[in-house]
């Protein structure tokens, strides 16, 4: 059984196997696409993007602006990273915001403080028009949800931004297809292939930086539905609440009122790593509090042109 | 230093492995199995699949649950589309690609098989060898998957019996044999109880080979197997000569990745389709100057002389040329709802270039459960075909039997923009 025999060339290890994969598709991009854009929100797995675009394209400038639509529900420090890197980058970079459309009555909201992660889709096909992009590159992955998992790598998106699982491309080999007709895109995920814990053994390998909120700090929170919710102006105690004072991080960063931290005292990338890999729980199901609701509620919102 | 060496951490790296079975041979129950038993199957999916098991009345937790899909199919109960998985062992990375059985999926286990190194291939010991079976392995060769491993599942419905066992092998070997298949290897299962997946169990004690995983941690990676000629594809070329740097005023970097081979600095190459010829200056990634790239490597080339390059050029090694060809004859799956209409053009992308085509002729439509060869005109979905094209422009292109990247193209439709065809060049 030639299953054991010696393997007698050189091959790459996982993470250089992804790294090498994912700039192929960022390349692939470059080369496909007459306008794309890259959606960065500060948080980890676009940080992660905006390194691999470094290596696919330096030392050029990237073929592609920066994109970040904001919730404004932020944490600061999210948003002072996200423009401290940008300007570190020397790259262009676009927001649009969540508010702009509520003003311009496309947002509507039903109560002032509901989460507006859903909402942001809006405002990306808003700003898609804006700028005729042809293609979203995002950072996606497809570990992070069921829906997920039969995304391609180029995904395509008719004129309202809809996604239709019935109506995906067959996607072989590593040949994309961006090709798309006036008002239609695609989204770009080159890091489709990478689960949490890759992203934080690149981040660990490559000195990523990242927000503060990444690492254990101490936070007032309370236990709301076996989530802790922090205590912040947007998503004050409520009466009877027992807010309590403890060192959490955060996993994933978007809308204050629906990204919950967990509890840790991972202060470095290294202990980040090592709870990682022996957690038990998947990345969204212990943080976002809004995919509780369904175990489909992610396909519903992707097919209303959510990221 | 060899690029290998100056890898920050050396692992077994990474395998992409295909199941496929029929409905109910136990693929799901497998691979929930493999995800579980390597812990990681994590928490808070286990909490969703054991409330959707309690309201379908199953009493144990369903593993199969895990691999299902998307909302539709879930309601339908079948699985309709390749879903990927990951998981690790610490030691290697994998992904699975799950590509479901029903005979009109055709399109689909192509589709998964294109990326794979390894298929499993489940047999329901009850039943042995399905015409099912034939049909999954014959994909799996035409796409050209280097390992197969068939799997005999189930064997705790058949008494764990060594007998049935080897009568499934033989089988198998006979058809595997007119085929041409050459790696096979075998494995007694009970996906249901766990046993030779990741734990040996200990009712399979007259199996002396590795478990399922075993097999698995130890399979040959991509592209190790076999000295492979060194091929190149240009993706983008970086002239960043309006940057405030003046030493990069010259600069000219060849950006992409080694499809397959090896190059390092100061070797000859030769560009393709325009025959000019250079020599490698510098392999870079990000400001790092590498002596070699290996397969799968993403890397910028900057050559010695100023060579009039774009994406679609392909850099090979002097004397290792491709074949650079306005015609093509390849095995052909159609993927496409429209039928293939002879009558028309199709654009055909080949690495990374781009170029119209026109068939020249259907050579024969495959029915790939019995392999008979069938006079066609037109060619509908799941069809596999034997098929010729011209081309507008020329490919630099090699047999998919010698190399899996500059062998493969798909047809896109210029109405729909939509892929529509696999090819797998002869
Ligand atoms: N007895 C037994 N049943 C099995 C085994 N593997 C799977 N099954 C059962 O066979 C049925 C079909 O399995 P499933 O994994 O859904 O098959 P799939 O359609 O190939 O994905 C389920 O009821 C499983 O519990 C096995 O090794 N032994």
């Amino acid at each position: 059984m030639s299953a054991l025999t010696l393997q007698p060339h050189a091959s790459l290890s996982h993470l250089d196997w992804l790294e090498s994969e994912s700039i192929h598709i960022l390349r692939e991009v470059a080369g496909q696409c007459a306008n794309p854009v890259l959606l960065f929100s500060g948080g980890k797995d676009s940080l992660v993007l905006l390194r691999l675009a470094e290596k696919a394209f330096r030392p050029g400038r990237f073929p592609f602006p920066l994109l970040n639509i904001d919730t404004g529900h932020n944490y600061s420090e999210v948003i002072d990273f996200r423009d401290f890197r940008a300007c570190q980058l020397n790259e262009r970079l676009i927001v649009r915001s969540v508010e702009d459309s509520i003003r311009r009555g496309t947002v509507v909201l039903k109560s002032p403080d509901e989460p507006r992660n859903k909402h942001q889709s809006v405002t990306l096909l808003e700003a898609i028009e804006e700028f005729g992009f042809d293609c979203c590159i995002g950072g996606a992955r497809r570990d992070e949800e069921k829906a997920r998992a039969k995304e391609r790598i180029f995904s395509f998106r008719d004129e309202f931004g809809q996604w239709d699982p019935k109506n995906q491309r067959s996607e072989l080999w590593d040949l994309y297809n961006a090709r798309v007709h006036k008002g239609e895109n695609i989204r770009a995920f080159p890091i489709s292939n990478w689960t949490e814990l890759d992203v934080w053994q690149y981040i660990a390998r490559e000195q990523i930086e990242l927000p503060a909120i990444y690492f254990a700090h101490k936070r007032a929170v309370v236990r709301r539905g076996g989530l802790l919710q922090p205590v912040t102006e947007l998503t004050p105690a409520r009466a009877g609440d027992v807010v309590e004072e403890l060192s959490v991080r955060f996993r994933t960063v978007g809308d204050i009122t629906c990204t919950a931290p967990v509890e840790s005292v991972a202060d470095t990338i290294a202990r980040i790593i090592e709870e990682t890999a022996a957690t038990t729980i998947t990345e969204r199901g212990e943080t976002r509090l809004d995919d509780q609701t369904s175990e489909a509620s992610m396909e519903q919102r992707k097919k209303e042109g959510y990221f | 230093m060899s690029a290998i060496e100056r890898l920050p951490e050396i692992d077994n790296g990474l395998l992409r492995f295909l199941t496929c079975g029929s409905v109910d041979d136990g693929k799901s129950t497998l691979i929930g199995r493999l995800l579980y038993d390597t812990k990681a199957i994590l928490a808070d999916t286990l909490h969703a699949i054991a409330r959707t098991s309690e309201r379908r009345g199953l009493e144990a937790v369903d593993l199969s649950l895990l691999t299902d899909g998307l909302q539709a199919e879930r309601e339908q109960g079948i699985t309709i589309d390749v879903t990927y998985r990951y998981f690790t062992t610490g030691r290697r990375k994998y992904i699975v690609a799950d590509a479901p059985g029903h005979e009109q999926y055709t399109r689909n286990m192509v589709t998964a098989a294109s990326t794979a190194n390894l298929a499993i291939i489940l047999i329901d010991a009850r039943k042995g060898v399905l015409t099912q079976t034939r049909r999954h392995s014959y994909l799996a060769y035409l796409l050209g998957i280097p390992h197969i491993v068939v799997a005999i599942n189930k064997m705790d419905l058949v008494d764990y019996d060594q007998a049935t066992f080897e009568r499934i092998r033989a089988d198998y070997l006979e058809f595997a044999a007119t085929l041409g298949i050459g790696d096979v290897s075998f494995i007694p299962l009970s996906a249901l109880n766990g046993d030779m997946i990741v734990d040996r169990g200990e009712r399979i004690d007259w199996y002396q080979g590795p478990t399922l995983l075993g097999m698995l941690e130890h399979a040959p990676a991509a592209h190790c197997e076999r000295d492979e000629r060194f091929r190149f594809p240009v993706q983008f070329v970086c002239r960043p000569q309006r940057s405030a740097d003046l030493q990069l005023h010259d600069y000219r970097g060849f950006m992409g990745r080694v499809e397959s081979g090896e190059i390092g600095v100061g070797d000859e190459v030769l560009i393709l389709p325009s025959e000019k010829r250079s020599r490698v200056k510098a392999i870079e990634i990000h400001g790092r100057s590498l002596p070699r790239a290996i397969a799968e490597q993403s890397v910028t080339l900057l050559l010695e002389d100023e060579v009039d390059i774009s994406r679609g050029d392909m850099i090979v090694r002097t004397g290792e040329s491709t074949l650079v060809t306005r015609r093509i004859e390849a095995m052909l799956c159609w993927l496409g709802e429209t039928p293939l209409d002879p009558q028309r053009k199709y654009l055909i992308r080949q690495t990374t270039r781009e170029t119209r085509a026109a068939i020249e002729a259907i050579g024969y439509r495959l029915d790939i459960n019995t392999l008979q060869r069938l006079p066609a005109e037109r060619l509908g979905m799941n069809d596999i075909a034997r098929a010729s094209f011209k081309l507008a422009q020329p490919l630099c292109v090699d047999p998919y039997a010698d190399n899996r990247s500059t062998g493969a193209f798909i047809v896109i439709d210029e109405t729909t923009n939509n892929t529509v065809g696999a090819g797998m060049i002869l």
